[in-house]
């Protein structure tokens, strides 16, 4: 469905993405994370038709982005970061003049089904000016379906929405995801986590890693970490889970706990538990803690080499840090 | 084609939906109707033979200087506002949106003038045996190709900038220098010379003053007027195509 070859974009000196190459299937929702700047926005003016690559090649839906971009247009729902709309229109005009300029046959009929599908239906009348943010994000979001694309781009669809209107949206984003492609953007980690079915972490312009939010925090989990919480007085804690064997770098957590981590393969947890009730402490916790996609992006756009995936046969080298 | 008729017709019930076009649509045929009504006392006192010049003349000026403010935003709001976004990622072509955005204004245009239709009405009445009806439909085909030519310079102008005062200043500046700042420079030449006839050409008012509110409907002010008009939606075209690249 979209295919990107090399896509390199520059403004002027600023080279904005540089050969970034990737590949979304049909029915896929793409994820793009990254920090601001990365990018992001750049790709997905190019992918929807807005402005063509500096060089290097990009297909939508089967079409070039540059040769056929009316083509591309045709096939593309696209939601722009700023959900730029006309406050003096009322919401009905406006999806239907969107309707209209993409020339289909019953306008009315489905501008009432996007609105639908936004649960809108009962504020058609309204003038868009007096809407509020989350209403407009919905509006700007049925703008993109109202032709009921192949593919649907979406810059930072939730963004500015409060946490009702927040799930709401990604709701929505994962029924249309089952009979559409999309690609959305977010620097909303858990976001990326539960709706894409693969993410990209771009940063300054070129991928960093790309895979699925499973097995991006499989291959960065490394060694096994456990945190280890005990009620009072926890003087002399590090000493004595140090002196358990498989045992090794052993940290102070935030919340005033204990983080150590084991060698690969190896549970100390049992060794450790008896240790701390035997040395006299009242355990409270004991548990492991994976790698949050938060602590990936972190550590990926700090510029750290990526351990590569475990079917490659290589140990592990970097460790993740501790927040 | 269909996209251009759907962005016309937005633009055109836009207009109506902002108090400006109200407002100068009044001033318009306010000063029209004042002048129209001296007109006719100094007229009926000197007995002096009078045609439609007296409503087109003051129209075609007051047109022209009304084209900035009907003009101004036609692109340049959509650029500040960053729906040209949305404009430029739907299946419309760059030039098949200047032409809609200048369909609009022009259709605006006409629509003003059109109301001016009751005065050489009121004239043929009051006049006998009659005004002479050859200029009354020269000077409506000059104001239409006029507005045509006004409208496709505001709309190529709007097209340059994100804000709708700088548009505006342009536009007005280029239209002032096209009205008079052309005649002077052809006087300059010394009215005669290849010179001033070349420049001369290009003086926007001549054509409909000297020409077709006379009665006169010469091929040349017809191409002027339309090699005008097509030369603003080209270079419309061109500079939205170009915001691509920004």
């Amino acid at each position: 469905m979209i295919r990107v070859e090399e896509l390199t974009k520059d403004y002027g000196a600023r080279r904005a993405i540089d050969q970034l190459t990737f590949n979304a299937d049909k029915g896929e929702i793409l994820g793009f994370l990254g920090p601001n700047g990365a990018g992001k926005t750049t790709t997905m003016r190019i992918l929807s038709g807005y402005m063509p690559p500096t060089s290097g090649k990009a297909e939508v839906a089967g079409f070039d982005v540059v040769e056929q971009s009316l083509e591309v247009r045709r096939r593309v729902g696209y939601m722009p970061e700023t959900v730029p709309l006309y406050p003096e229109m009322t919401v009905f005009d406006y999806l239907k003049f969107m309707a209209d300029l993409r020339h289909m046959p019953d306008a009315e009929d489905r501008v009432d089904d996007a609105l639908e599908m936004v649960h809108m239906g009962d504020r058609a009348g309204g003038y868009i000016g007096n809407l509020s943010k989350g209403m407009r994000q919905r509006v700007g979001l049925a703008q993109a379906l109202i032709h009921k694309p192949e593919v649907l781009i979406l810059d930072e669809p939730t963004i500015g929405l409060d946490p009702v209107q927040i799930i709401e949206v990604r709701k929505l984003i994962r029924e249309i995801g089952r009979d559409h492609t999309v690609l959305l953007s977010t620097h909303i980690l858990s976001e990326a986590q539960q709706l894409c079915h693969r993410v990209l972490i771009i940063n300054k312009g070129k991928i960093v890693v790309e895979d699925t939010p499973e097995r991006l925090q499989a291959r960065l989990a490394g060694a096994q970490r456990i945190t280890v919480k005990v009620g009072g007085d926890a003087d002399g804690l590090e000493r004595v889970v140090g002196a358990v064997t498989g045992v090794a770098h052993i940290s102070a957590s935030i919340d005033g706990g204990l983080e150590y981590e084991s060698a690969a393969g190896q549970d100390a947890r049992p060794a450790v538990a008896r240790a701390v009730v035997g040395a006299g402490y009242d355990l409270l916790e004991l548990h492991p803690i994976g790698l949050s996609l938060e602590e990936i992006f972190l550590q990926l756009t700090r510029d750290e080499p990526t351990p590569p995936a475990p079917d490659d046969g290589e140990p592990v080298e970097d460790e993740p840090d501790v927040a | 084609m269909r996209n251009i008729w759907t962005i016309a017709n937005r633009e055109y019930k836009l207009y109506f939906a902002s108090p400006a076009p109200y407002l100068i649509t009044f001033m318009i045929l306010l000063v029209i109707g004042v002048l129209f009504y001296m007109d006719i006392q100094f007229g009926a006192q000197q007995g002096a033979p009078m045609g439609v010049e007296v409503v087109l003349s003051p129209m075609a000026f007051l047109l022209m200087l009304a084209t900035p403010v009907i003009t101004a935003r036609l692109l340049a709001e959509e650029q500040r506002m960053g729906t040209i976004e949305l404009l430029l990622t739907a299946p419309v072509r760059d030039w098949e949106l200047v032409v809609g955005k200048w369909l609009g204004a022009f259709m605006l245009m006409l629509t003003i003038a059109a109301v001016s239709i009751i005065y050489p009405l009121i004239l043929n009445r009051l006049v006998s045996p009659g005004i002479d009806q050859g200029p009354v439909l020269s000077g409506y085909l000059g104001i239409v190709l006029l507005c045509a030519a006004l409208a496709a310079i505001g709309v190529a102008i709007s097209a340059f900038f994100s804000s709708q005062i700088a548009a505006f200043a342009t536009t007005l500046g280029v239209l002032i220098f096209l009205w008079w700042i052309v005649g002077f420079l052809t006087q300059l030449g010394g009215g005669a010379g290849l010179f001033s006839q070349v420049v001369g050409y290009l003086n926007i008012n001549t054509h409909f003053y000297n020409n077709m509110l006379r009665g006169v409907i010469d091929l040349q002010d017809i191409a002027y007027y339309l090699s005008l008009t097509a030369l603003g939606l080209f270079v419309g075209t061109m500079a939205v195509e170009t915001r691509r690249w920004r």
